[in-house]
């Protein structure tokens, strides 16, 4: 055990003039302190932290036993540009040791740049496959610290999108988890289940994947017409297809037997490593922001929170499947129960006037060019604001200085924490399993990298 | 608001929050016990921790008696069993920010210290493994402290000239 190449706190001039690639991947056991190989193979849940457990799969492993291998960062199962690295005894997983930021473009720093009119075209392209749910979360801590309301319609259209597209999320996740299982028949199902949604997006806000439809203040654009038939389409198809897939996966033997008591989590390990959403429900706890602690109108909504019971794979299967079909219902009760009148707040320091008062009015004129030119004002403070997305807890802290842009942006992104559990996940599992495990954590990695 | 639990250290100032029922202003040393007192005071999980860095506003809100520095490592705990959020921002210094490490607490903390790390150079006493997690190894500062020269190299995808 060789302590110089183990970057600490002491050897700062290590952390930050090192030159090579190595300590952010993993390092052979000789070269790791037993602090971090505790962390690694997860023994600081149990215990007292650093103590191996001597019916461990790795207990007093030598370096000659085992390999050290990369999967990604381009391998197809990575979901984007996450790179595993994987120490192996034969085909078993010892350690793994998630290496991102392939994908890092200093969102956090850019979001410091746009004002905050601007600011929800930044967020909508962190996490890329639930866009609306990002813009939401930026758009009620600005609304909080603006201390404004939106009005009833918004919330309602917003509720109503974000359920949409937490199906579109979730239909894209089945699609690459049938994928990654062989199944190729439902990689074409779910994305062309997704494609009813995205066209419904792109008739509404105009376009399909980063919408900038949730804004401060309200939506972008009231919904188009005869959306109510476009919605309850969706919702039938989609309904009835997912009985489809019932059958095309949740009761194919090949398909459970890659899932079923593989990869286990219990409630304690996710709390204390901090995952949330569906990987967390999977373990039993019913931790789920829209009823835990409502925002929007989700305490006017009839839905079940969807628990599971072992924490496996198949159980983040299945939570992921019900919860399209729950999400279908909120989206019926969207339906049935819309209000009417504004789609965005009338506050003429927030919203910009209607394309004709400008001709008109002066001060709509100067409102308009306040708006487009400056950008409005946020009073001083500080703001964390949390949604439950598709992948756990989006969260966003937002600083204001009492200027026209965020002072600092910082964006709790779900899939970055959930991450921490693929270690935990694939330790003891076989190669192949460590693909179902990336799959059902899924990760998106614009959102870890940020 | 909520009141602090009765094993946490003395002193500890508060305020109200947004969206929060509890914002707690510890100092350096205060910090690791009064997180440990929120966790035996059944705050299951550290939902979140950044920094942020008060360079260009120092003149910010907070509430008699605490020390600003320029640093700032803000903690964000969630009760599921009380349904309560508290936060935490301690003060973290000047020069060279450091607090301890919530790691041997809340072990999801490890890559939200690094990403600190990464982006503010805030090191965190006794954490695991401090390396840089979204910035390449050779990168030179921490771009997200205000006093980073953001657009100082001009953006070229072939062959951009000197250190990043």
């Amino acid at each position: 055990m060789s302590d110089d190449t183990v970057r600490t706190v002491e050897r700062i001039e290590l952390l930050t003039a090192e030159t090579s690639e190595g300590p952010q991947e993993l390092l052979t056991r000789d070269q790791t302190k037993s602090s971090e190989i505790g962390r690694e193979v997860g023994s600081v849940l149990r215990l007292d932290g650093h103590s191996f457990d001597p019916n461990s799969v790795d207990y007093e492993r030598r370096d000659d036993e085992t390999m050290i291998i990369n999967m990604g960062p381009s391998h197809p199962s990575t979901h984007g540009v996450l790179r595993l690295m994987l120490e192996l005894d034969g085909e078993f997983v010892l350690r793994t040791k998630p290496v991102i930021g392939y994908l890092h473009t200093g969102m956090e720093k850019t979001g410091e740049e746009l004002s905050y009119v601007q600011g929800a075209t930044n967020v909508t392209r962190m996490d890329y496959l639930s866009p609306v749910i990002n813009e939401l979360c930026y758009s009620m801590a600005v609304e909080k610290l603006l201390g404004i309301e939106v009005p009833e319609r918004a919330v309602w259209i917003r509720m109503m999108m974000s359920e949409l597209n937490r199906m579109s999320s979730h239909l894209v996740w089945m699609a690459t988890n049938g994928m990654d299982l062989g199944s190729t028949s439902m990689m074409i199902y779910g994305l062309r289940e997704r494609e009813l949604i995205l066209a419904f997006f792109e008739k509404t806000a105009g376009l399909r994947l980063n919408l900038n439809y949730v804004r401060p203040g309200g939506v972008a654009a009231d919904l188009p017409d005869g959306w109510q038939d476009d919605a309850l389409v969706i919702c039938d198809t989609i309904f009835e297809r997912t009985y489809e897939y019932d059958q095309l996966l949740t009761g194919q033997p090949i398909f459970r037997q890659r899932l079923i008591g593989v990869a286990p989590m219990t409630a304690e390990e996710a709390l204390a490593l901090g995952v949330t959403g569906p990987l967390l429900r999977s373990t039993g706890v019913a931790w789920d922001l829209r009823r835990t602690m409502p925002y929007l109108a989700y305490d006017q909504v009839e839905f079940d929170v969807i628990v599971g019971t072992y924490g496996d794979n198949f159980d983040r299967y299945a939570i992921r499947l019900n919860e399209i079909r729950e999400s279908i219902r909120i989206v019926r009760q969207c339906i049935d129960l819309m209000p009417s009148g504004d789609y965005r707040s009338q506050d003429p320091k927030v919203t910009p006037p209607p394309r004709a008062r400008i001709g008109e009015s002066m001060e709509a004129l100067i409102h308009h060019f306040k708006l487009f030119t400056e950008g409005f004002h946020v009073p001083e403070g500080e703001v964390y604001m949390a949604v439950e997305s598709p992948r756990g807890e989006l969260g966003c802290y937002l600083v204001s200085d009492g200027g026209p842009k965020p002072y600092r942006l910082h964006t709790r992104a779900p899939s970055f924490v959930n991450l921490q559990a693929v270690p935990l996940l694939m330790r003891g599992g076989m190669v192949s399993d460590a693909i179902t495990v990336i799959s059902t954590v899924d990760p998106v990695m614009g959102e870890v990298d940020r | 608001m909520i009141a602090l639990s009765p094993s946490a250290p003395p002193g500890v100032l508060t305020s109200e929050a947004h969206c929060a029922d509890l914002c707690c202003y510890p100092t350096r040393e205060q910090y690791f016990s009064l997180i440990e007192s929120f966790k035996a005071d059944d705050f299951e999980m550290c939902v979140d921790l950044c920094g942020v860095d008060y360079l260009e506003h120092p003149g910010r809100s907070l509430p008699q008696g605490v020390v600003r520095t320029r640093f700032e490592v803000v903690v964000n705990l969630l009760s599921l069993s009380k349904k309560q959020r508290v936060r935490v921002r301690v003060q973290a210094g000047d020069g060279e920010p450091e607090v301890a490490s919530l790691f041997t607490l809340y072990p999801g903390t490890e890559a939200m210290e690094r990403e600190a790390f990464d982006l503010f150079g805030v090191l965190f006493t006794d954490h695991p493994d401090l390396t840089r997690i979204l910035m390449p190894e050779e990168w030179e500062g921490h771009p997200l402290r205000k006093d980073y020269g953001s657009g100082r190299v001009p953006v070229q995808f072939k062959e951009a000239p000197g250190p990043r």
